[in-house]
């Protein structure tokens, strides 16, 4: 008889891999680029493919020259890839795709120790950095269709600066200005009912997330009409569906324990409000989630579950 | 209290118990040697109590039980010994072992007690078990009788008795449910008899409907209202005592104490057949009902084996070899089991199951860099950090892992089965385990 393969228990596995959750995450992202492509048309498509061409090549780049294990078959960078490009306005030229993607491969992911080391979210460091450095390229938006170029024009830039509300018609299904791949609440929202029912994310830190935003932006709302958006306005405008479903459910860069996630999606509700209500920008979405991946250390610390049997660590 | 109820956590591993859940138990001959490793059961070794040349009989005793936590082994064919030496073991990797060389004849040595059960007392039940050598079925092989007996201490309110099988591939419990249901009641009876536990439940998995049809038309045919019926979600590792206490009474045994702590006392029902077996028909524990199976196997099923007799030997004589090569061979269940390196290894007293699975089945993934996903976190049935632990044990903080409760941890094995980066949890936390128990043991 042959030599038999030993090996510690469990000898069975859900054949579940990295690759196979990434598989499922772009599964989920193809609403959004589906509507995408339909809303900012030959722009969105500029942008998405720099965007995941770009990240894969950097990352490929990278480990070959830190004579690493070549990873990106495991699709981490392509989603990556796509989630940069989705929070990218449409006219944004390629050299500047190229160069958040750069940012997120290397200088957010890479330079940590790659995959399960960064501890912030490669796209949305990516997209910060471009904040920064390009601010009105980042603040130039095409209407959707036409794809005329108009600035601060998002829904959450009308409302915050000259008191106007969008209907929500157009907001739920995607026909305003703003990211490419946050203007459709639906195909976000189809490709999050995906993610959950595959039970590749679950559902505390995006309803948390959400269930804070609606909370406080009733609340101001009551207090202040004229000052202050409605909450179901504050919920389908900007990129609270994107972030809360896919940007704030990123395994990496958020807590493990139940009790933290709870914790992060709160934090993620109350930092997006006070930007929202009170900041300079109009959206909040981006800085809140980085701002509490910071945090997620601290917070996976002090949310330990509480032990079997015990009273302990409650 | 609902009728299904459960435990946090845990996985459900498809459960493969297809290829034998309808086959009925076979009883099967030992080859021409058993093997009798003298530790079978958790504690002491036995002592061999017989010499190289001697003639034994079968259900004649060969060792003898060695101290408080140990247990009595007894011969299962009539033969001659012909050695007492290290042989290869399902668990140890090897053990001291008594070998003998089958004649064939099953001369039966007498019956360990000959006393018509009225007279039984409490105490004559739990020494009838202590004598009968047995041990926990479902795998621990905890001496039985050291459970059975009723401490001045501890108030004991609760008998359950284990049926949840929740292990895949394993058909064995199911099986003998169904066939010995009457042995199994009566051997629970008897058992309660020693413990005098005020409710005594069966906790069995939703998935078994025929079994609990069964156990309840027993019962309830004869208007019986001393044991009840617990029907519990499928869902793995169910059958973990502290899984079952939870899901049942709500109960929490607390870290290194035990189902006696809380007034519980948890049994497998293979442990209440062996116990019919050893009070009513003065048998002592020589035989187990087992599993064999998988895809490779040609003929897999539920077998009934004397203990001792050699994995080769029930594959050619019972199960007719093998389809396809297999890959491995695990002892127990998929999840929790040890992979074995030959089949030149004897059945003990808890071996539940064979798996033999193919190549294809068996070559797990390469370990890749952990995600955070924390799914580890969310099945993990004790509330630990899986992955905290297995990563400080990577990087030798072995009082880290202390710190995060590694001990607590029963390697169930559902953290590893969920992971998608395929880090072996499971593994680092045994070896974490083996390294805290050395710093404690140079600290005194």
């Amino acid at each position: 008889m042959k030599e038999m393969i030993l090996s510690v228990n469990p000898h069975i596995h859900d054949n579940s891999s990295t690759r196979s959750v990434m598989r499922e995450v772009i599964i989920a992202l193809i609403p959004a680029i589906i509507a995408a492509l339909y809303f900012f048309r030959i722009k969105a498509f500029v942008v998405i493919s720099s965007c995941v061409i770009s990240c894969v090549v950097f990352e490929y780049l990278y480990q070959k020259t830190c004579k690493k294990n070549i990873t990106v078959k495991d699709l981490s960078a392509v989603v990556t890839g796509i989630l940069l490009a989705l929070i990218m306005p449409p006219a944004l030229p390629v050299w500047v795709c190229i160069l958040a993607s750069a940012v997120a491969i290397i200088l957010t992911k890479q330079i940590f120790g790659g995959i399960g080391c960064n501890i912030f979210n490669p796209a949305l460091l990516g997209r910060a950095f471009l904040m920064a450095a390009f601010p009105t390229m980042l603040t130039s938006w095409n209407n959707p269709i036409t794809l005329d170029v108009v600035t601060t024009a998002t829904p959450l830039g009308l409302h915050k600066f000259t008191q106007v509300l969008t209907g929500y018609e157009p907001l739920f299904f995607g026909n305003v200005s703003g990211s490419i791949g946050e203007t459709s609440a639906l195909a976000l929202l189809i490709g999050a009912a995906y993610l959950l029912i595959k039970k590749i994310i679950n559902i505390r830190i995006p309803f948390a997330y959400i269930a804070t935003v609606f909370i406080i932006s009733s609340i101001t709302n009551k207090i202040d009409p004229e000052i202050y958006a409605p909450a179901l306005f504050n919920l389908l405008a900007g990129g609270l569906m994107l972030g809360a479903f896919f940007m704030a459910t990123d395994y990496v860069t958020t807590p493990i324990t139940k009790k933290g996630q709870w914790v992060f999606g709160i934090g993620c509700g109350i930092v997006t409000m006070i930007i929202r209500l009170w900041g300079g920008l109009p959206e909040g979405v981006m800085y809140s989630i980085l701002f509490m991946n910071g945090f997620t250390p601290l917070i996976n610390r002090v949310t330990m579950p509480k032990r079997y049997g015990t009273g302990d660590r409650e | 209290m609902n009728d299904k109820s459960t435990f946090p956590g845990g996985v459900h591993p498809g459960s493969s118990k297809n290829l034998t859940k309808d086959l009925s138990i076979k009883t099967v001959e030992a080859g021409d040697v058993v093997v009798l490793p003298l530790i079978q059961h958790i504690g002491n070794p036995a002592k061999a109590i017989v010499k190289i040349g001697d003639l034994v009989k079968r259900g004649q005793l060969v060792a003898e039980q060695n101290g408080f936590i140990s247990s009595n082994i007894y011969s299962s064919v009539s033969g001659k010994v012909s050695g007492i030496k290290a042989y290869a073991h399902p668990i140890l990797g090897t053990s001291q072992a008594i070998i003998i060389e089958n004649d064939h004849k099953n001369d039966a040595a007498e019956p360990i007690h000959k006393r018509s059960l009225e007279d039984l007392s409490e105490e004559d039940i739990v020494n009838i078990i202590k004598t009968a050598g047995i041990v926990g079925m479902g795998g621990a092989a905890f001496p039985s009788y050291v459970k059975a007996m009723v401490k001045e201490n501890n108030q004991i309110d609760t008998l359950v008795i284990n049926a949840v099988e929740c292990e895949p591939y394993l058909t064995c419990d199911y099986r003998s449910m169904l066939e010995k249901t009457k042995e199994i009641i009566e051997g629970i009876r008897l058992l309660n008899k020693a413990v005098k536990a005020k409710n005594v439940y069966v906790a069995i998995e939703d998935n078994k409907p025929v079994a609990i049809q069964q156990i309840k038309g027993y019962l309830y045919d004869k208007g019986a209202t001393d044991i009840e019926i617990k029907v519990l979600k499928t869902k793995y590792p169910q059958g973990g005592e502290k899984q079952i206490l939870k899901a049942i009474l709500d109960r929490e045994v607390p870290p290194s104490k035990l189902p006696l702590d809380v007034g519980c006392i948890v049994q497998n029902v293979g442990t209440c057949l062996a116990v019919y077996e050893a009070i009513v028909e003065g048998k002592p524990l020589i035989e187990r009902v087992i599993t064999i199976t998988g895809k490779c196997v040609k003929r897999p099923g539920n077998y009934r084996v004397p203990i001792g007799t050699l994995l080769q030997d029930i594959i050619d004589n019972a199960c007719r070899g093998f389809s396809e090569e297999p890959a491995k061979i695990i002892s127990g269940g998929p999840m929790m089991g040890m992979a074995q390196y030959t089949l030149d290894v004897p059945v003990i007293k808890g071996m539940s199951g064979i798996i033999c699975l193919t190549e294809k089945e068996a070559v797990s993934e390469r370990e890749g860099a952990c995600l955070n996903c924390g799914k580890c976190v969310d099945v993990c049935p004790m509330n630990l950090l899986p992955t905290r632990i297995a990563r400080a044990v990577k990087f030798d903080k072995i009082i880290e892992a202390d710190k995060l409760f590694i001990t607590d941890c029963m390697e169930c094995g559902s953290c590893t089965y969920k992971c998608p980066a395929h880090i072996p949890l499971v593994h680092y936390i045994k070896i974490g385990k083996q390294k805290l128990r050395k710093i404690q043991i140079s600290k005194k």
